[in-house]
């Protein structure tokens, strides 16, 4: 379905991806999760500052079709939001794994090791 | 669409009511409490009548076609029931009324109460709930009060499997617990290892949609029971799907300890728009006392002469009153009415044909649709609305393409973990003609999907309103071109 996985992020089974930078992690959904979301009309994300513990969902992506909370693949602080997403929620559709990421935590653990690389991911999404 | 805008219709001076001449003196509202600024169409009533009677021309109703809308059990509403609901008696009854003038209320809520607990095998039920939201979260309740009454207060959390009603992790959320998600084995039912897993001194209890939102029934409900309350948790069976269900099995008896009723689906009150719901609970006897109330009971059981004596109690635990007065009377009296006129064998009846209804349809058609769990169906019946080699038609364009054949769409993209979900719900009501009809038309779609897909795409044709812009209406909230008024206008 020309879906593409980039190699250097990591992904869970929920169809989040993170990326991992020093102690701060970019997170956002993936192409797959998009597709299949359809047309993306509205994002709900946390204050900056909040607080939340590896998997609690941090967020809600709303489309067309249905309404998904998102979960958080690592334990931290949130120290920055996509504000661009509040107008423009189209772009998790256009750039999932750019201009669409979802928010940035300040991570409590850098420890990633427990979570699908982009061969697994893919071969997770081909399954399904 | 042809029908402008009852606002366009407009002209100024004119009015539909015509009020008499003051017959006392005349005083003036404080100028602080008028405003010029509210926008009415001023219309006669004839023009108000044409455009509301002309716009109920463009609905689709039970009434005027098919409706198999999956997880909603969209049956036909018999007639008597409305011809029961305006009796003067009923219709007219003041609810400050005493008691003692409305005896025969009081004996038509006792009677329906004794005919939902018999029909799902509880011991008490209440009517209170006003629709199906409600009782669920009346039963949610009920299950929080009984755990802290018994002074545990360490189960946070409620079960709830992946093929549940979507209401069902949101009347957790509003009763306070935590939703813990479990999911779905290979055949659709509750994946009995997560839930054993799971099973611990913090849950409160599970909620279940029986048959699931995939329209089956759960292979193993008696272990999934059994886990649940051998971890000291209580069942709760949401029991929007009874159609499936009522007259062949009892919740009651399976061990579930609470459920709740849709008399707007399963008992044929007014659906939609048109109702009000109602969502009554049933319970088991451990949770009677916590039962929200009022709750009619027989205070005196009269004689050979005299008749019993109905009253109103709040059970000595309720979780208290849901709105005021006594829940929805009028869905009262046509589910009352339903359950009369068809007696024991005709509820079964109505089970065992919504049942084949539903299996005849995906029998089929599942050769020329995707059916992911394709067994035996409870009413309704999950299938993929997307086709191997052609791309970019889906669910939704199938929806739309019904409608040019007069067909109200599927529940579509429901269940979640079916992809291009489309939910078919017949229900009994439909005869083999239509249903046969039906199935002529999804096969004839499918064949429209292969040869022209852009048919599909760009379906409806022939309805009042061509495709609408879901993005754009989901996005932009200020519908048309009349001024935003000072108080919905924001910062």
């Amino acid at each position: 379905m020309g879906n593409t996985t980039p190699a250097d992020l990591k992904y869970t089974k929920n169809d989040e991806w993170v990326r991992l930078e020093g102690g701060t992690a970019t997170i956002g959904i993936t192409d797959y999760a998009q597709e299949q979301l359809n047309d993306i009309v509205y994002v709900e994300l946390p204050d900056v500052g909040a607080k939340f513990p590896k998997g609690e969902s941090f967020g809600v992506v709303e489309s067309v079709k249905a309404a998904s909370d998102v979960y958080t693949p690592v334990g931290g602080t949130i120290s920055a939001v996509n504000s661009g997403l509040e107008d423009q929620p189209e772009l998790i559709n256009t750039d999932p794994y750019g201009e669409g990421w979802l928010v940035k935590f300040t991570v409590d653990n850098a420890d990633v090791s427990d979570l699908l690389d982009a061969d697994a991911y893919a071969a997770y999404c081909e399954s399904r | 669409m042809s029908e402008p805008l009852i606002y366009d219709m407009s002209v100024a001076g004119r009015t539909g009511a015509l009020l008499p001449a003051l017959d006392v003196p005349e005083s003036p509202l404080p100028k602080e409490l008028l405003r010029d600024t509210l926008d009415l169409p001023e219309v006669s009533e004839l023009q108000v009548m044409r455009h509301f009677v002309r716009l109920s021309h463009l609905n689709h109703s039970i009434d005027t076609g098919f409706y198999p809308l999956g997880s909603c059990t969209m049956k036909y509403n018999p007639k008597i029931n409305e011809d029961a609901a305006r009796l003067p008696g009923f219709a007219q009854l003041h609810p400050r009324t005493d008691d003692e003038g409305a005896q025969g209320a009081l004996a038509l809520m006792y009677q329906l109460q004794t005919w939902l607990a018999e029909i799902s095998g509880f011991q008490a039920v209440s009517l209170a709930p006003a629709a199906g939201a409600q009782g669920e979260f009346a039963g949610i309740l009920m299950i929080r009060k009984y755990h802290q009454d018994r002074g545990d207060t360490k189960r946070t959390k409620i079960l709830v499997p992946n093929s549940a009603h979507g209401t069902n992790p949101a009347t957790v959320s509003m009763a306070g617990f935590e939703a813990v998600e479990l999911p779905s084995d290979k055949n659709g039912d509750v994946d009995l290892a997560a839930l054993r897993a799971a099973c611990d001194d913090t849950i409160a209890g599970m909620m279940i949609t029986v048959p699931s939102t995939l329209g089956l029934f759960e292979g193993h409900i008696l272990d999934v029971i059994k886990a649940v309350h051998d971890c000291g948790g209580l069942m709760y069976m949401d029991g929007a799907n009874m159609n499936a269900l009522m007259g062949a099995v009892k919740p009651g008896e399976l061990g579930f300890d609470v459920m709740h009723y849709n008399l707007h689906k399963t008992f044929s009150t007014p659906h939609g728009g048109g109702g009000p719901g109602s969502g009554p609970v049933g319970v088991n006897d451990r949770l009677k006392p916590f039962l929200p109330g009022p709750v009619v009971e027989i205070v005196d059981d009269g004689s050979d002469e005299e008749p019993p004596l109905y009253g109103m109690k709040i059970p000595e635990k309720s979780i208290g009153r849901l709105k005021a007065f006594y829940g929805n009377f009028g869905m009262h009296v046509r589910a009352y009415t339903y359950i009369g006129i068809h007696g024991d064998s005709g509820i079964k009846d109505i089970t065992r044909h919504a049942v084949l209804n539903a299996n005849y349809i995906r029998v089929k058609l599942r050769d020329t649709y995707k059916v992911p769990y394709d067994r035996i169906c409870a009413h309704e019946f999950v299938l993929e609305g997307h086709f191997e080699g052609v791309e970019n038609v889906h669910a939704l364009d199938i929806s739309k393409r019904l409608m040019d054949y007069g067909i109200h769409p599927p529940t579509n993209y429901f269940p979640l973990i079916v992809p291009e979900a489309l939910m078919i719900e017949p229900t009994e009501t439909e005869d083999k003609a239509t249903i046969d009809e039906f199935i002529d038309v999804m096969k004839k779609i499918a064949a429209e999907a292969k040869a022209d897909p852009d048919l599909l795409r760009t379906a409806p044709h022939t309805a009042p309103v061509k495709r609408l812009d879901e993005v754009r209406a989901a996005k932009q909230l200020v519908l048309c071109c009349r001024p935003v008024p000072e108080w919905a206008a924001g910062d």
